[in-house]
């Protein structure tokens, strides 16, 4: 087994050392009719060959993005990620290490983190960030559990634009949790009244921008309620390309912001592994959950980092810990932070404006299809169509076609009566020619 | 103005029916640098045994509870500031917060300072 | 004639000596800034043409102030992260014994699959017509773990070895629900050796934690079990094996407690790369456990994640299972992403999309590499090298619950270092000085002062020889008082010892721009 050192000679010789004559005699704490008489029902050593070929038929019976002209969003984006980002986070020694519990053998770890935690302040708008969560959905549940924390209230009111499934994870662990939450009716063009289901009881509102149908939000007046009645903002993204010229959740009064990091440095990957963003004010740093890395000084006077807060965490505060998270998504992390030092201010700016202009054109171009109607009078690069058919199956139909058009809402939504709604997202990877397509594929199968 | 502990090595300075309260040297000693205190607000009722403060350091974190019943009426918001204060002088400057005695009978409970070396020597 | 091209080649006398460099640098190790501090906001390692001038449609949204963000070219992004990564231990540095982690050989094959475009480059929201061979190898990898875990169903969702915990302890709420006992079920027993993560989960979702005492022998005894359980009970959280390196071996007895009780069985699987092949957690009387992909099938730990925590559970537990499931019908897969109708008790979501499918392949690819039979040797050989480790050690450093065999990773405890003024912290910074990643010190909490030193089956005799051979002269010089070689350590390491007080007590967690500076009067 070529990931097996030992030699036969050497397990005779290490047993003998211990002073077994069998392997079975280190596992006697196994009650006897408990241990495997037989190996497991499964198949046999496959050599690199063999597992390239069999994983390789499975790969190929799945449609990469790449390879048609591609228009899903919905909380996960297909952008280009340069070339060094994937070498880099290959790195052996990124690749290969732990958390850095020992931190004068792991600053290269600390200090990425360091900068992430920056970046991602930045981009926000916020003070403080933390060195990242699984994902954007459940640093959503987490934001709401720290408000709950700050507030010492225990009920959270969802906008009707926040993803459903990030909805879905507030609701699963507030219900756990005995915690109470109202969401708001799904939400299409961002009319909902927001501000009527604040009052004194509530801890935190947590509203998307832009929200799961596209639209931009506002959140100016939400904060301002929110705070007159002594709860916070969560504000929350799925795109984070979006903060490159939209404004930051930050600047609008958000106390929470989260978000998905995917975006930036990440390949789509089916769902995950993803990294989840979370930032908030200095002031309620003792309450926030995750790894933080911190600045300090070595015995030596030099600069360096440590994780630092950690008495809110499970491994030292278990059953009083402001969350049970343990590791973040490291290697996620340094691709977004890798990715986002790479574009720079003037790169992600840029970048944010190519996706709005592709998003404008493709919008532009499906207006004109008839029976398709374009809902948002606001967006980034991604926008809602009312279709004559329901969606799903234009989908599909398009699909067959050799498009991917987008998220039928019913997929995310379903018996929500928005049958008719699709999610479409356009990025840079779009061309003229992908465009078309789409408008053409979208046409024949109306 | 006697001084009593309690087995959880908090210490009560008492003066009349106003107590002053903090953690011991043991525990100090115990706990390692001292990084952050969280104190409770004055005006607050507190029963004896329940949580009235908290402290940590970099690797530990613990609760303070009270030794007796009472109302806060002060708390040292300088080890907010400068935690390293309850490393330094835990008896003196580095108190945490003063109680209004609701039932000085329960300092009976308490251990005096003398029972307390004691009860350090059992322990280590 | 003579040849005055002679040079020294061999060291002065003074070569011994370190000495200041004007850089900071000490030749590879290179001191390096923080992005922020050479970086420039108008430069960028990104080349994109100016957009196509539209009329915006962000409703005035638009940002107003500049967000302040550095950018790097590529030849300077390469060089700042190739330095960075260059003041990082990882495993393909050397043996990295850090108990309880599983730091085994991560195989580049698994990274190689995981980038194959029809895995990489699909969208968790493509029509599933579309991505059939990705539903498939999810299913692929739950009939692997659940034949190699003798359990009836698997979850693949959990993002991580605590949402696992998560996702296991929310189906026994949901199950404790459905047998209209949740006012009534609200105790969950967790020994004191557990991982910090356990009672932190229980607490999560509003159970009570109450500690159960482990035995001298570092086990956990069904008595003091029976003792706790109850009426109230709704579940054990147990680490089998536990973070002592115990097996436990009263495993069946504990889980006929608790199910006498009413309550549940959850594992802690953090530890089943030991007994993968030699036991099963379904016979054991197990109702869930998450399986730690990252440790025990090898998916690369990458700084602190990320990880993936399937779990797996029993017939009674299935139906209680978070969304979303795979589902097979007629040769063609399909996920099921919502409740549907004939749910009693829906737990719901507790992730967005699917789960953590980079992991899943690499998982996959990890154990078809192996077969059934290369897993069963891997555990073998892990828990031969720990034992190894243990038998060469036992007579100079300390084993709080004696010298018998321990399953894949070995705890010693500081006894032996009393009054020798060195700690175990001490110890562990020397190690770094032999250049080796040290063993996780001070936990399990049940021990003082305890080293948890698991090798794993990556280690060959030799590596493992000169380890303990290091760790033997180590010992000595503990005995020989040379003090100074342990509480200095690391002496050699990018950093010398680090302050956490003052990371602690002034709280630096981003950089700020530096305060400008006054213009000097004329």
């Amino acid at each position: 087994m070529r990931y097996l050192p030992l030699t036969d000679a050497d397990r005779s010789e290490m047993l003998a050392r211990i002073g077994v004559a069998s392997i079975d005699e280190l596992f006697t704490d196994i009650p006897e009719r408990m241990r495997m008489k037989a190996p497991a029902d499964l198949p046999r050593a496959k050599g690199e060959l063999e597992v390239e070929r069999h994983l390789g038929a499975m790969a190929a019976r799945n449609v990469p993005a790449s390879s048609v002209p591609f228009f899903i969003g919905a909380g996960a984006y297909k952008h280009h990620v340069p070339a060094t980002v994937d070498h880099l986070i290959q790195r052996s020694e990124f690749l290969t290490s732990y958390t850095p519990y020992q931190p004068e053998i792991a600053q290269g770890t600390l200090q990425y983190l360091f900068e992430f935690q920056t970046q991602v302040a930045m981009l926000t708008g916020m003070e403080v960030a933390n060195a990242s969560m699984y994902d954007g959905s459940t640093a959503t549940a987490e934001a709401v559990l720290m408000a709950h924390r700050v507030t010492r209230r225990h009920k959270a009111v969802l906008s009707g634009g926040l993803h459903p499934h990030y909805a879905e994870v507030v609701e699963t662990l507030s219900r756990l949790a005995g915690h109470e939450v109202q969401r708001l009716t799904p939400d299409v063009t961002a009319k909902e009244d927001l501000l009527t289901a604040i009052d004194d009881s509530v801890s935190c509102v947590v509203v998307q921008t832009p929200d799961v149908f596209g639209n931009l939000r506002d959140l100016r007046a939400v904060a301002d309620k929110a705070h007159a009645h002594g709860a916070l903002l969560v504000a929350v993204f799925t795109e984070a390309v979006s903060l490159g010229v939209v404004e930051a959740p930050g600047a609008m009064g958000a106390d929470i912001v989260v978000g998905e990091g995917q975006s930036i440095g990440n390949a789509l990957s089916f769902g995950g592994p993803y990294v989840g963003l979370f930032a908030t004010r200095q002031k309620f740093v003792r309450q926030m959950p995750g790894r933080l890395a911190g600045e300090t000084v070595d015995a030596e006077g030099r600069r360096g980092f440590v994780l630092t807060l950690s008495t809110r965490e499970q491994h030292i505060r278990r059953d009083k810990a402001t969350s049970n998270i343990c590791t973040n998504s490291g290697l996620c992390c340094l691709a977004f932070t890798i990715h986002l030092s790479l574009l720079g201010e003037e790169g992600l700016t840029r970048l944010a404006r190519i996706n709005h202009a592709n998003a404008v054109k493709l919008a532009d171009a499906v207006s004109a299809v008839p029976g398709v109607e374009v809902l948002n009078e606001t967006f980034f690069n991604e926008f809602t169509l009312r279709l004559p058919k329901p969606a799903a199956a234009v989908v599909e139909a398009m699909a067959d076609r050799h498009v991917l058009a987008g998220v039928p809402v019913s997929r995310l939504l379903p018996g929500a009566g928005l049958d008719d709604l699709l999610l479409v997202a356009s990025t840079e990877v779009n061309t003229d020619a992908d465009r078309a397509a789409f408008v053409s594929a979208l046409t024949e199968v109306l | 103005m006697t001084t009593y502990y309690t087995k959880d090595h908090e210490y009560i300075r008492v003066e009349g029916d106003t107590g002053t309260v903090g953690i011991s040297d043991y525990a100090q000693s115990q706990l390692g640098d001292v990084v952050f205190v969280e104190l409770p607000a004055v005006g607050k009722t507190l029963t004896k045994g329940a949580e009235a403060a908290v402290v940590e350091s970099v690797k530990a974190a613990s609760e303070v509870y009270a030794p007796v019943s009472g109302e806060v009426i002060a708390v040292n918001s300088a080890i907010e500031e400068t935690p390293a204060t309850v490393n330094e002088d835990p008896l003196g400057d580095g108190w945490f917060l003063k109680i209004r005695l609701s039932n000085a009978g329960e300092l009976q409970e308490l251990m005096t300072e003398e029972q307390y070396e004691d009860y350090l020597k059992t322990i280590s | 004639m003579l040849n005055r091209q002679g040079r020294p080649t061999a060291p002065g006398a003074g070569a011994a000596n370190g000495h200041a460099t004007f850089t900071g640098n000490r030749a590879l190790q290179q001191e390096e800034a923080l992005i922020f501090e050479f970086g420039r906001t108008d430069v960028t390692g990104v080349d994109l043409d100016e957009p196509a001038p539209v009329a915006d449609r962000l409703g005035g949204l638009g940002r107003k102030e500049p967000i302040g963000l550095p950018g790097l070219s590529e030849p300077e992004a390469m060089r700042h992260y190739v330095r960075l990564s260059q003041k990082n231990y990882g495993i393909d540095t050397g043996l990295f014994p850090l108990g309880s982690c599983t730091m085994k050989h991560n195989p580049r094959l698994n990274e190689k699959m995981a980038r194959l475009p029809g895995f990489a480059d699909v969208h968790p929201l493509q029509p599933v017509s579309t991505v059939q061979g990705a539903l498939a190898l999810m299913d692929e990898l739950a009939h692997w773990l659940k034949e190699l875990t003798g359990m009836p169903a698997v979850t693949l969702s959990p993002k991580a070895g605590a949402h696992g915990e998560l996702a296991g302890m929310a189906a026994i709420k949901a199950a404790i629900a459905a047998r209209g006992e949740a006012d009534t079920r609200k105790v969950v027993l967790v020994p004191d050796s557990a991982h910090g993560t356990n009672p932190a989960t229980a607490a999560l979702i509003g159970f009570t934690v109450k500690p159960v005492p482990a035995r001298e022998d570092g086990t956990v005894d069904p008595a003091e079990v029976a003792k706790r359980a109850g009426p109230d009970t709704a579940a054990i959280m147990l680490t089998n094996p536990n973070t002592c390196g115990l097996f436990e071996r009263d495993v069946v007895e504990i889980a006929r407690v608790i199910h006498d009780a009413g309550g549940y069985f959850y594992c802690d699987g953090a530890n089943f790369n030991a007994i993968v092949g030699k036991a099963r957690p379904g016979d054991l009387g197990v109702d869930a456990m998450h399986i730690n992909l990252h440790k025990t099938f090898s998916t690369p730990h990458g700084g602190g994640g990320p990880g993936a925590g399937p779990v797996v559970l029993s017939q009674r537990l299935a139906a209680f299972a978070p969304l979303p499931h795979v589902r097979l019908d007629e040769g063609r897969f399909s996920l099921v992403e919502h409740p549907s109708a004939s749910d009693q008790s829906p737990l719901g979501r507790l992730t967005a999309f699917h789960g953590q499918m980079g992991m899943f392949v690499r998982a996959l690819a990890f154990m078809l590499s192996h077969g059934a039979e290369g897993l069963k040797q891997a555990s073998e050989d892990a828990v031969l090298n720990a034992n190894y480790v243990r038998a060469s050690l036992a007579d100079v450093m300390s084993l709080p619950f004696g010298n018998r065999p321990c399953m894949h990773e070995v705890l010693f405890d500081d006894t032996w270092l009393k009054g020798t003024g060195v700690t175990t912290l001490d110890f562990a910074k020397a190690l770094i000085d032999e250049g080796y990643h040290p063993m996780t010190v001070y936990f399990p909490l049940v021990v003082h002062g305890a080293m948890l030193i698991e090798p794993t089956e990556s280690e060959s005799k030799a590596s493992l020889d000169l380890f303990i051979a290091t760790l033997r002269d180590l010992a000595f010089a503990v005995r020989d008082g040379d003090t100074a070689r342990f509480t200095g350590a690391p002496y050699h390491a990018p950093r010398r010892r680090l302050d956490e007080t003052r990371a602690a007590r002034q709280p630096v967690l981003r950089w700020t721009p530096p305060a400008p500076v006054p213009e000097a009067a004329e």
